[in-house]
């Protein structure tokens, strides 16, 4: 092989297998980074939060109840809040409080019939539309049934906006 | 592009320092031999870059430290293979510290101008082993766990240091816990680390300094350019390696066993591989005469490795001529091997240390369902549900039930020819009461899984 052919092979073989090592590295590590975590541990997905008979129809009641997450490695139990609203008899929504603009907690002012977002006052109404401020979607929702009497909250979805 | 890279030049040198790093000259002599360095620099980055991955899932206090790991091996995308990687990684490196360093050794490169670049090679290679005996804890599995144990043991014999020195890695009356925990921790990630990456500097420009050393005979030959030849050759090393670990990796299973339990005492600790010979050593060494094997010798192996450029001091000769060099290499060999081989064939696998707790039982992948079809083919609600506890309370941890489950405990199918109802719940609540020095715990179960349970019991046919 002439020296400049020569060359040209061996600067091509420290590429490219320097490439393929790196390449080697990288796809795993971009699978741990992004890839899915399969969690093998399953939580109750419902819980019983309040008696659909003791709320107010069409006014939101802040709620505390415990829940179970699967946090990483652990399982935790831990306090959270919702505004439920009892539409009728027997039919409720529950609004998650952490507003769509960065998070902060809302809350129901009574006299305005609004909920208030401190930070940036965002404002949604009852069924958690945005009436005003830079919130960009209305309040996300927790799943929620009610059987037997019971109203039952399950994981938050996200609201489309 | 050449604008960029002359900008990037004109301000940092960048550029320019690459190329003349890459240029310079090496003797005519330099070759294949002398690729294991650049192989360990390699190692170091694999080991980096892996462990870093690892620490972003990793909670390192004791205890938790398991459960992480656990979910990085079972749960997180790609985390088994970054754990294998991390792991056989870390005896790739001493492997390839120990090759680069006996390599040195035979050529005699460590002689006058080059005895500093030999005493930071030293080391080096005490931070590799530093990286291993650290990192063994880090998993806070029983292996892990009574390994420490031991290693601190052996620290705390070192005459007068010893107290200091295990009050140093947080060992307090002989307990290996969380402080100690902490401190292998924060050694193993917060002061090896940059210690190496200083020390490799250092390294690497000592060899500069001096140059890549000569053999007798270089001086009239012309000169050759690092870069391609050389670089190649450690490129191709480095692929060969990097080609072996990832085998490795994806193919030898590294076990997480079972929690570290204090309790346990049937686990019989072992070093990893590398510090097996260490552990041999010490039983050829009893009673007063411990202390040579858990600190005299290998102080004095150390001591020796930093006084080698001090003791054979030489003029260079062909590597060929070397034979005492190769004979210290080949007794040096044959030693360990001897050793390490007398530890391996010497040991017996407890139950304990072959358990892994990233396998999953097949009694795992159960379904109430189908173990509940151990009564009857269409199987009734009662049997479901029971069955549905048997599983979720661990039972076949130790029972078996048709064949599935383990042996600790007796086999379960056709218990109703021995034992009635009433003898089967006084024993879920009182194991000890009905059949004492059984390792059965307690099940205060409620009423209706009880009946559930104790009727499932007795409805299993026999095999």
């Amino acid at each position: 092989m002439p020296p400049a052919e020569r060359r040209n092979f061996l600067v091509s073989a420290i590429y490219g297998l320097g490439g393929i090592i790196s390449a080697a590295f990288a796809v795993p590590a971009i699978a741990y980074l992004f890839g899915p975590v399969k969690s093998r541990t399953k939580v109750e997905d419902w819980v019983d939060v309040a008696d659909i008979a003791k709320l107010p129809i069409g006014e939101p009641s802040e709620i505390l109840f415990q829940r179970r997450r699967v946090d990483g490695w652990k399982v935790v139990d831990e306090k959270v809040s919702a505004w439920v609203v009892r539409e009728n008899e027997e039919e409720v929504f529950a609004l998650a409080p952490g507003c769509t603009h960065l998070g902060c907690a809302a809350s129901w002012i009574k006299d305005k019939i609004e909920f208030l977002c401190p930070c940036h006052v965002s404002t949604f109404s009852v069924d958690g539309k945005v009436t005003a401020g830079p919130a960009p979607r209305p309040l996300d929702r927790y799943a929620s049934r009610v059987v037997n009497g019971k109203i039952q909250l399950g994981p938050v979805e996200r609201s489309e906006g | 592009m050449r604008s960029i890279l002359d900008w990037v030049d004109s301000r940092t040198g960048l550029v320019s320092g690459v190329h003349e790093f890459l240029n310079e000259e090496i003797p005519a002599s330099s070759g294949w031999h002398q690729v294991l360095g650049s192989v360990a620099v390699f190692g170091f980055l694999v080991q980096f870059f892996t462990g870093v991955l690892l620490a972003l899932n990793y909670a390192p206090t004791a205890g938790e430290a398991y459960f992480s790991l656990k979910y990085i091996i079972m749960e997180v995308t790609g985390g088994q293979l970054i754990r294998q990687l991390h792991h056989w990684g870390a005896s790739i490196m001493i492997v390839v510290v120990v090759l680069h360093m006996v390599q040195v050794f035979i050529w005699g490169s460590y002689k006058k101008p080059r005895e500093a670049t030999w005493l930071v090679g030293v080391v080096l290679l005490l931070l590799t082993l530093g990286y291993g005996l650290t990192g063994y804890l880090l998993p806070w599995d029983n292996r892990a766990y009574w390994g420490t144990v031991v290693a601190t043991q052996m620290m705390g014999a070192a005459p007068v240091l010893g107290k200091y020195i295990q009050q140093l890695v947080g060992v307090e009356n002989g307990v290996v816990g969380s402080v100690t925990f902490a401190r292998f921790y924060a050694i193993h990630v917060l002061l090896l680390p940059p210690a190496t990456i200083a020390l490799i500097v250092i390294h690497v420009l000592l060899v500069r300094r001096h140059g890549v050393t000569p053999e007798p005979g270089d001086e009239v030959l012309p000169k050759k350019k690092f870069f391609p030849r050389q670089v190649f050759q450690d490129t191709v090393a480095i692929f060969v390696t990097f080609v072996i670990l990832f085998t490795m990796a994806i193919a030898v299973r590294v076990p997480l066993g079972q929690m570290a339990n204090p309790t346990d005492t049937t686990y019989m600790p072992r070093p990893d591989w590398y510090f097996l010979f260490l552990f041999q050593l010490l039983k050829l060494f009893e009673g007063p005469l411990e202390i040579l094997g858990t600190v005299i010798l290998p102080t004095l192996a150390v001591v020796a490795l930093f006084l080698v450029p001090f003791i054979d001091r030489g003029a260079m000769k062909k590597v060929r001529q070397r034979t005492l060099a190769m004979g210290i290499v080949a007794f040096s060999a044959i030693g360990w091997g001897a050793l390490t081989y007398a530890a391996v064939s010497s040991s017996h696998d407890t139950p304990s240390s072959l358990y892994d707790a990233t396998l999953v039982e097949p009694w795992q992948e159960l379904k109430p369902k189908e173990l509940a079809k151990a009564t009857a083919q269409e199987a009734p609600q009662f049997a479901t549900d029971a069955a549905k506890l048997y599983l979720k309370l661990g039972c076949p941890a130790c029972h078996m039930v048709n064949g599935e489950g383990g042996k600790l405990g007796p086999g379960l199918n056709g218990v109703s020819f021995t034992r009635d109802a009433a003898w089967l719940e006084g024993h879920f609540r009182e194991p000890q009461k009905y059949s004492p020095g059984t390792n059965m715990p307690p099940y205060k179960l409620p009423p209706p899984q009880m009946e559930a349970m104790v009727k499932w019991m007795l409805a299993l046919p026999p095999l």
